[in-house]
């Protein structure tokens, strides 16, 4: 058993390794494997069928190239198919220049549209747009409160909604309410429901027919299944959905279903959630995407994540140091700092490609620890910093008095440090080359 | 008094049989309805047994979740045994016991477990699955069965949690131990042991903060509450409920597989049936993981949870 797909296709690269070119036959071999990894990544048994009888297609019409193995090969046109798929670039919301502007959120139940719903009104008021929160889930025990709260704690405004009004009378009485506060974008939170509950598909007919929102967006789980074909193809033919969000991206599920809904509907993925925090949302890059799929790690998105925490500045001289394995004590507290805004140093490792979880096992560092970690390292000179090395039994002693620590918890973040450096490495060494010549960078 | 405010979303649907079977199956309809015209295509009476039928026949099961370990092993056990077969109707009923198979078999059950009191039952799981509507119906079929129910609002993270779990205590007539928003989930639920030890409850449910299983700090936290609820209490929590949601894929593997390794699970519960033509899912994981499903929920009302037996289930997917 593969962990992943990017396991399994790394054994179909060893498996092609040497044959020279590509073949009838490698290629079967090849594409039995990939076919598996996308039913076990949850792309759907159908999607996946053809996915594999065009990318075969591809594969045997091409030249064999002089400067990758057929593995590479195979992957490449995957992760070319992939990119095509899922759409050439990021789409925005798209509010057709209007005064007002509105955002309708669909989906099954617990799929993260109150959430999101927080996380977009954050998002578009960065870009200068005034958003309105509307709860119109009048179903679910206390959600008006959930969304009245992420208001609260986002500093939007919410309207007053109570669970006996109507849902289409909500809709309509927040659109005053929200000119009257000088807002000019609604956020609607419709309840969670089932693609196949007619009465209730139809209440979503009637909202958008009563309120016309600029945006109709499905927010679907990354976990889905199989049926997030059925799913997202239910919401699009009753709504004509504008685009969808794929939230839960922070796990290590493979969210084969963003293929799927794609191909079924059409429509773009406009964002992912990665994380129950307001600020845990992203653009959607294709490209990344389907890297993601293929587990080929999203070293772009890293570096991205970095400048909004960092800024480009650092974050570049910080991607030259991890290339050139130049990462110093100094730079590990600085980057832990900022790091921790957007998640462990655990995960932005994991995002790089030719990671593997066992591997960083015992990178942990959680809040309370970093306190620790920045007193030690400010306790430390510069020149103990940048060579870690030349740290022994009597400068750990000083190190630990002078941080309030004790000479095990300098090892132990000599250790932590030492690893996350072995890894650099390990990635600089072998992840990186054996990539080379199809990463967009 | 919350009750009635709440509306009912779907009147209509709501079964108005009472016997567990019949409750089932149409909880269970949607599923059935599509599960049963696919299979019910499938093995047209007078089919031959061929390739063809197999090939759909493993398309049946990967789409509904199952995965491809056990859809190849069940595979490879029905071509097996269907080569002394003539009609693809036999196939069918192979097909159907290999499916009951798959789950764990229950022990002969002797006479029903006296329970400590309190009887205390962690509910975990990851973000959205289901966690505090299962545990606010399983707090309703306690107390109609005349217990004395507490629940512990141990998610204190998502906005809402509590004022969520208080409307379900409402509901179901159970008491309420909380602490504000952003308090220590593990300081909740040491409170609610000793305000059940305390108060003679019979039955105290633990309701936690959904976590994604890769979150290494939050299932820390999940494993500290544990930690704490048997410090109080040392054989508690008696059980460890872990909710997956049906329309999950393949990752419900990897998630059972974490949490069972943090806080080891006794049973799981699956929700959302009444919405997925799949749920192969559950088999998968019960069986990969050898354990027992508790119950299943088929809605978002209060009587929306249903006893699970698999070879009931099975049939109801097949009738
Ligand atoms: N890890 C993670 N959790 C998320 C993400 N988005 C939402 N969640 C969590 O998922 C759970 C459900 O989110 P909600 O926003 O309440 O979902 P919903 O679709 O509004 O649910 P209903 O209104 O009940 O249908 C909550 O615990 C959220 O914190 C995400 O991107 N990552
Ligand atoms: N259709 C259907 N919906 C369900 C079922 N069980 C729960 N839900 C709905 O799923 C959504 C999420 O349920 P919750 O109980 O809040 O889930 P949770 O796991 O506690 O969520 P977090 O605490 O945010 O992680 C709600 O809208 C519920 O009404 C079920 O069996 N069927
Ligand atoms: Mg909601
Ligand atoms: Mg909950």
């Amino acid at each position: 058993m593969f962990e992943n797909l990017s396991d399994r296709l790394d054994a179909v690269f060893k498996k092609l390794k040497g044959h020279g070119t590509l073949n009838e036959k490698n290629i079967e071999d090849g594409l039995k494997q990939v076919r598996m990894a996308l039913l076990e990544a949850d792309v759907n048994y159908k999607v996946a069928k053809t996915v594999i009888s065009d990318i075969k297609a591809r594969a045997l019409g091409q030249e064999v190239m002089q400067s990758l193995t057929p593995g590479q090969q195979v992957i490449k046109i995957v992760y070319d198919e992939f990119t095509r798929m899922m759409g050439s670039e990021h789409q925005d919301l798209d509010f057709g220049g209007g005064a007002m502007g509105g955002v309708m959120l669909v989906g099954l139940q617990g799929s993260g549209k109150t959430t999101t719903a927080g996380k977009l009104g954050l998002y578009l008021r960065k870009q200068g747009r005034k958003p309105f929160l509307v709860p119109v889930d009048v179903y679910r025990p206390a959600a008006i409160d959930q969304l009245k709260k992420i208001g609260t704690q986002l500093d939007l405004p919410v309207f007053d909604t109570s669970p006996d009004m109507k849902p289409l009378k909500i809709c309509q009485d927040a659109q005053l309410a929200a000119r009257e506060q000088g807002c000019d974008t609604l956020l609607y939170d419709t309840a969670g429901r089932l693609h196949m509950d007619d009465t209730l598909m139809a209440e979503l007919e009637t909202l958008k027919k009563g309120v016309n929102p600029s945006e109709i967006l499905l927010v679907a789980d990354a976990m889905t299944g199989q049926d997030a074909v059925n799913i997202a193809g239910s919401f699009d033919k009753r709504l004509d959905l504008t685009g969808f969000v794929l939230t839960k991206m922070d796990g290590d599920a493979r969210g084969g279903a963003a293929l799927s809904i794609k191909a079924v509907t059409g429509k773009p993925l406009k964002f992912i959630g990665v994380g129950e925090k307001s600020t845990a949302l992203e653009a959607f890059h294709p490209d990344r995407m389907a890297s993601k799929i293929l587990g080929m790690g999203d070293t772009i998105s890293f570096i991205e994540r970095a400048q909004e925490a960092v800024d480009e500045k650092e974050a570049k001289s910080l991607e030259k140091k991890l290339r050139q394995n130049a990462f110093t004590l100094e730079d590990f507290k600085n980057q832990m700092k900022s790091v921790r805004k957007m998640g462990s140093v655990k995960d932005l490792l994991g995002m790089l490609p030719g990671m593997n979880k066992k591997q960083l096992k015992g990178l942990d560092i959680n809040d309370k620890e970093f306190g620790k970690i920045e007193a030690i390292i400010n306790s430390m000179t510069m020149e103990e910093r940048e060579k870690y090395a030349i740290i022994k039994a009597s400068r750990k002693k000083r190190i630990a008095l002078g941080s309030g620590t004790s000479v095990q918890d300098v090892n132990k973040l000599l250790k932590s440090y030492t690893q996350s450096m072995k890894m650099i490495k390990k990635f600089n060494k072998g992840g990186m080359r054996s990539l080379k010549g199809m990463l967009p960078f | 008094m919350a009750f009635s405010i709440f509306k009912k979303k779907d009147q209509e649907n709501k079964p108005s049989e009472t016997g567990i079977f019949s409750r089932l199956k149409t909880g269970l309809s949607k599923t059935r309805d599509v599960l049963n015209t696919d299979i019910n295509a499938l093995f047209k009476s007078n089919r031959k047994i061929d390739d063809s039928l197999f090939e759909e026949l493993e398309e049946l099961l990967i789409t509904s979740d199952m995965g491809m370990d056990i859809t190849m092993d069940m595979m490879d056990r029905i071509r097996k045994r269907s080569g002394r077969l003539s009609t693809a109707d036999q196939v069918k009923s192979v097909l159907k016991e290999e499916l009951i198979a798959l789950f764990p078999q229950k022990p002969e059950s002797a006479a029903p477990p006296v329970l400590t009191r309190p009887h205390v039952i962690m509910v975990v799981g990851v973000n959205g699955t289901g966690k505090t509507t299962t545990l606010g119906k399983l707090a309703t079929q306690f107390t109609r069965q005349g217990k004395k129910v507490l629940i512990a609002a141990a998610d204190t993270f998502r906005a809402a949690a509590i004022e969520q779990v208080e409307i379900w205590a409402d509901r179901a007539g159970a008491s309420i131990v909380k602490h504000k928003q952003g308090a220590d989930p593990a300081a909740v639920a040491y409170d609610a042991v000793e305000a059940a030890m305390a108060r003679g409850i019979d039955i105290l449910l633990i309701d936690t903060a959904g976590r994604l299983h890769t979150q290494k700090n939050l299932m820390e936290e999940l494993k500290k509450i544990k930690r704490t609820v048997a410090k109080k209490m040392p054989q508690a929590p008696h059980e460890v409920l872990m909710v997956l949601d049906a329309t999950t894929g393949q990752n419900a593997i990897s998630q059972a597989k974490m949490f069972h390794e943090a806080v080891g699970v006794t049973q799981l519960a699956v929700t959302k049936l009444d919405g997925t033509a799949k749920g192969g899912i559950v088999a998968a994981v019960s069986s990969t993981m050898d354990l027992p499903i508790r119950c299943i929920g088929v809605g978002e009302g209060l009587d929306d949870l249903q006893a699970f037996e698999a070879d009931r289930f099975i049939n109801a997917l097949f009738d």
